[in-house]
């Protein structure tokens, strides 16, 4: 199948996405630059992680007035599959694409370290290769991943089941001391309703090949690419 | 500064020229220079573009090499690693204005190396850093280390280039004048390196980045000077960074350098235009006039003293084929950055500078550049060295609790986990960090090759201090084991020499020292110093920094599968000493931290067992035989036990081990002699091991088994790893107040 990447001024990771989809996949990857309208046959696009604009307004703002964002609305009210790491799923909350809002982390630094997430679905297009209640060992590096948003909508987020990924302990435990980030109800990634358009902090793309010793973001990858091979893609 | 302005003596010596230098610069220019010339030799002739007080001394520096494709003299030395692939690597400093201003001082100097790497064409994918600061409980000290923490963090994180490793020590000695070294690899087509150099008369000089402001000027004679009372006053002369364009500046720069168009590149660092235009200018025996009036400014105003001596970040200078412009501009306007043809390339060995029509500068490029002040300052021993060399042993109180010693030395700012500062560095991006911070050295593969380029960066200032000699040659030797013990084998450095004010004999004792050392080690190790930087005038109300000559070491992995890491892998694994102990505390963390004491010689570098050591270690992991690897160092064998111990990510793992040599307990627990390697075996390889350390002429021998919850030497300590990792890593977080 066909992964495009797209290129913000200030993305960082769109190399790092581009090298599991072709490499260690074996499927086909594309960078789509910002200032394009063309989605060039993508089945799929990739929102990638890094600092659009360097984050100098709110992160993601400036990245989701860019031209190609009106491209990537249409492709995601078409049913196409868009997924968003870290400042890619910001951006898709500053197009409105997901709800919610990413704050500062609790801590107010910068963190960079492997944390534990738990797949609450794997009814998606993004987690089929997971087991339920899978327990996925996933690094994160952002400074603003703190998940926010009102009490109505975080209801609605749990009657809709839309949230994808929780922060947990290694054992599967959803607590405080397990929350890398003050995220509320430990939200790590989320779904839009329809169910084609996923955001996550953590970075799958950073721990999917044995020699960074860990293969657990390889699961994200192989549930697109096998959703996708069902659809006949 | 105004174009008429009278040059006065007190004006000369406000930009740190003496009165014998300005004559000099009278001879030059053949006449009474006006105010931009004398601003413009005030910061080509300062210490730090000029090294007039120690280039006497780094001309002893070995520095060639088979592997050198690129030596000193560069923005960065690059070596080749075979297959047509090479790397640039260099480190800097940016000690005085992290000083003033922490956050800034800290993030332009990882821009600033990140820039000396991509100008020579290298995609730069590791930095590290060597940081130090002042004791714990000085006032400053947090405030110091979180704002260069997170200022490093925060340039390199959005650029998207992982921090991967380094130190951080502290020590009452930088109370006044902390150190912030920055160090960048890139990698790159060896067939493909670009100099600084402006060839080719008529060939268009072209601006490409930010825009000019009023930043940063005169930072080059800051940093050349020594502080006095309100150091914070100088904030106007430290630069603001703007890692996002510098993230632009990178993709542009190597997208125009896939094509043929440009000759030469260089970036705007320390002393801005005004060096970028004289250094290339001079490496290719040209001339040049530029317009100032085409530089884009970022303020309405400035004078050409201003646009000369500006530090605004995230420039370069890059002299274009002619009829190439365009290409040039097309790239930069696509990243959305400024492009502006500014001048162009000349054969009369002069720069003019214009400004309104008007020649506003005008200096013979070979005199300002090769006839800088060289000075061979007076050299002295400090009168207090030798007292300080002695240690009675005997008056070392033993203590009678080595458990809570040992726990209170795992505790100790120098010694406790640094997580604290790592976890804000993003070390994973690019999906090249093998080994991530905490190991002996970061190992990163090369995409699409077997191969693994290793990296670390080391000194141990208070072995410095005690003997300048010794510990620097220990800085080179510890690097070299560092990168052996991932399995990667040593192949150049890069330096920053940070020292204090060399006006004083004993600071040029040191350094002359210092650089002796270094040249010693680095012939013993075979690695050549490619390139580097000096950093002077570290002292502030005349006390000076120890001296600080922090390596930055670069190793290659042919295969990198086959790399080692420190942590304990299984129970019952078998636990070896490569090399020996030696009985000594002299200098050591122990007696520091526990005693109080900064005292003694420090070990003492036997470089035939240290070759042996390495060469054994790196045989045995490319043979697949060890499960773990890891140096002994500060805090001697019980530390580096617990360091094996603790930084295994899935889980703690202890282990029993008996030591048999006949010393005092804290001796034998905590000395820190040289040449000594932790590593561990399956049982079934302990032989094999121990023979090939033996043919290679290493000392080897099994000194206990991993397992099970307690640490336990002798019957010297016997500590639970959880009880060891709490104290360990709780540390660093407590002193930082969080």
């Amino acid at each position: 199948m066909k992964f495009g990447i797209i290129v913000f001024p200030g993305s960082n990771c769109d190399h790092d996405c581009l090298h599991v989809v072709t490499k260690v996949m074996g499927q086909e990857g594309f960078f789509l630059w910002h200032k394009e309208k063309d989605l060039r046959g993508a089945d799929c696009l990739i929102l990638p992680g890094g600092f659009s604009y360097g984050d100098y307004l709110r992160s993601g703002a400036m990245a989701a007035c860019s031209p190609i964002m009106d491209s990537v609305k249409s492709f995601a009210a078409g049913g196409g599959l868009v997924a968003g790491i870290c400042n890619g799923f910001q951006i898709l909350q500053e197009a409105r694409l997901l709800p919610g809002a990413l704050m500062r982390n609790q801590t107010l630094k910068f963190i960079c370290k492997d944390i534990y997430m738990r797949v609450e679905r794997t009814d998606t297009p993004f987690t089929g290769a997971c087991r339920p209640g899978e327990i996925l060992k996933v690094p994160i590096a952002h400074m603003d991943g703190n998940f926010f948003t009102d009490k109505k909508q975080i209801e609605r987020l749990n009657e809709q089941r839309q949230i994808l990924f929780r922060y947990c302990d290694e054992g599967g435990r959803v607590d405080a001391d397990a929350n890398p980030n003050g995220s509320m109800e430990a939200v790590a990634g989320l779904i839009n309703e329809k169910g084609n358009v996923c955001g996550m902090m953590p970075h799958p793309e950073r721990c999917s090949e044995s020699l960074l010793r860990n293969r657990d973001g390889i699961k994200i990858f192989e549930s697109i690419v096998n959703w996708a091979a069902r659809k006949g893609a | 500064m105004m174009a008429d302005t009278t040059i006065t003596p007190k004006l000369v010596e406000e930009h740190g020229i003496t009165e014998e230098e300005y004559r000099h610069i009278e001879s030059v220019m053949g006449r009474t220079p006006n105010i931009t010339e004398l601003g413009i030799f005030s910061v080509m002739w300062s210490e730090h573009c000029s090294y007039k007080s120690s280039r006497v001394y780094l001309k002893n520096f070995p520095t060639t090499g088979s592997r050198v494709l690129q030596g000193p003299g560069e923005n960065a030395g690059i070596i080749d690693i075979g297959d047509g692939i090479a790397v640039a690597f260099k480190m800097e400093s940016h000690n005085h204005p992290s000083f003033i201003e922490p956050y800034q001082g800290a993030a332009t100097g990882v821009g600033g190396i990140l820039r000396d790497i991509f100008t020579m064409g290298a995609r730069p994918i590791a930095n590290m850093n060597s940081l130090r600061f002042g004791d714990p409980t000085h006032p400053r000290t947090r405030y110091l280390a979180k704002g260069v923490v997170a200022g490093i963090g925060g340039y390199g994180n959005t650029m998207g280039i992982p921090t991967v490793g380094g130190e951080v020590a502290f020590d009452p000695c930088y109370n006044g004048n902390i150190l912030v070294n920055a160090f960048t690899l890139g990698v790159m087509d060896s067939s493909r390196i670009y100099l600084g150099k402006a060839s080719g008369v008529g060939n268009p000089v072209i601006y490409v980045g930010s825009k000019t402001g009023r930043d940063g000027i005169h930072g080059a004679t800051m940093a050349s000077d020594v502080f006095g009372e309100g150091g914070e006053e100088r904030r106007p002369t430290v630069q603001v960074g703007d890692p996002f364009t510098e993230k632009l500046l990178l993709e542009a720069c190597l997208e125009l350098m896939a094509t043929d168009a440009i000759v030469g590149i260089q970036d705007m660092g320390a002393a801005g235009f005004t060096c970028s235009t004289f250094e290339m200018a001079d490496r290719a025996g040209s001339g040049m006039v530029v317009d100032l009036d085409k530089v884009p400014k970022r303020e309405e105003g400035m004078t050409p003293y201003e646009i000369m001596l500006s530090e605004s970040q995230e420039r370069m200078l890059i002299v274009a084929r002619q009829g190439r412009e365009d290409d040039v501009r097309r790239i930069f306007e696509k990243w959305d950055l400024d492009v502006a043809v500014v001048g162009q390339v000349t054969d009369d060995g002069r720069v003019r500078v214009m400004s309104e029509g008007r020649v506003v500068a005008d200096i013979p490029v070979a005199p300002i550049v090769h006839e800088a002040p060289l000075y061979e300052r007076p050299v002295a021993e400090p009168s207090w060295q030798r007292e300080a060399q002695k240690l009675d042993i005997e008056s070392v109180e033993i203590p009678a609790d080595m458990n809570e010693t040992f726990l209170k030395l795992m505790e100790s700012p120098n010694l406790a986990c640094k997580s604290w500062v790592w976890e804000q560095y993003d070390h994973m991006v690019m999906t090249n960090t093998v080994v991530t911070p905490g190991a002996d050295a970061a190992v990163l593969r090369l995409k699409g090759t077997d191969k693994g380029i290793a990296v670390t960066t080391d000194c141990n200032s208070r072995y410095c201090y005690l003997d300048p000699y010794a510990g620097a040659a220990l800085a080179v030797a510890e690097a070299a084991r560092n990168l052996s013990c991932v399995g990667a084998t040593p192949l150049a450095i890069t330096d920053c020499l940070n020292f204090g004010n060399p006006e004083k004999p004993e600071i040029m004792w040191q350094f002359r020292q210092a650089v002796a050392g270094i040249s010693e080690a680095c012939r013993q190790f075979d690695t050549p110093v490619t390139g580097g930087n000096v950093s002077l005038y570290n002292e502030t109300k005349s006390e000076a920094i120890y001296p600080t000559p922090t390596i930055g070491m670069v190793g290659l992995l042919d295969d990198v599968n086959k790399h080692a890491t420190p942590w304990w892998k299984d129970e019952g694994d078998v636990i070896l000493l490569l090399g020996a102990s030696e009985p000594d505390l002299g200098g050591s963390e122990y007696l520091y931290a526990i005693h109080k004491r900064v005292a003694g010689r420090p070990p003492q570098v036997d470089f035939d067992r240290e070759k042996a050591v390495q060469n054994a270690v790196r045989t045995c992991i490319r043979r697949g035989l060890l499960r773990s690897a890891h140096d002994v160092s500060e805090g001697g064998i019980a530390v580096a036990l617990a360091e094996c111990s603790l930084t295994r990510p899935s889980g703690m793992l202890a282990a029993t081990v008996t030591l048999t040599d006949d010393v005092r307990p804290d001796v034998l627990l905590f000395g820190e002699c040289g040449a000594r390697i932790i590593v561990s075996t399956t049982p079934a390889d302990a032989q094999a091991v121990i023979e090939i350390a033996r043919e290679l002429g290493a000392p080897a021998r099994e000194i206990g088994r991993v397992g099970g919850r307690m640490l336990a030497v002798n019957n010297l300590i016997s500590v639970a790893v959880a009880e060891l990792h709490q104290r360990w890593s709780s540390a660093m977080p407590k002193l930082m107040g969080e």
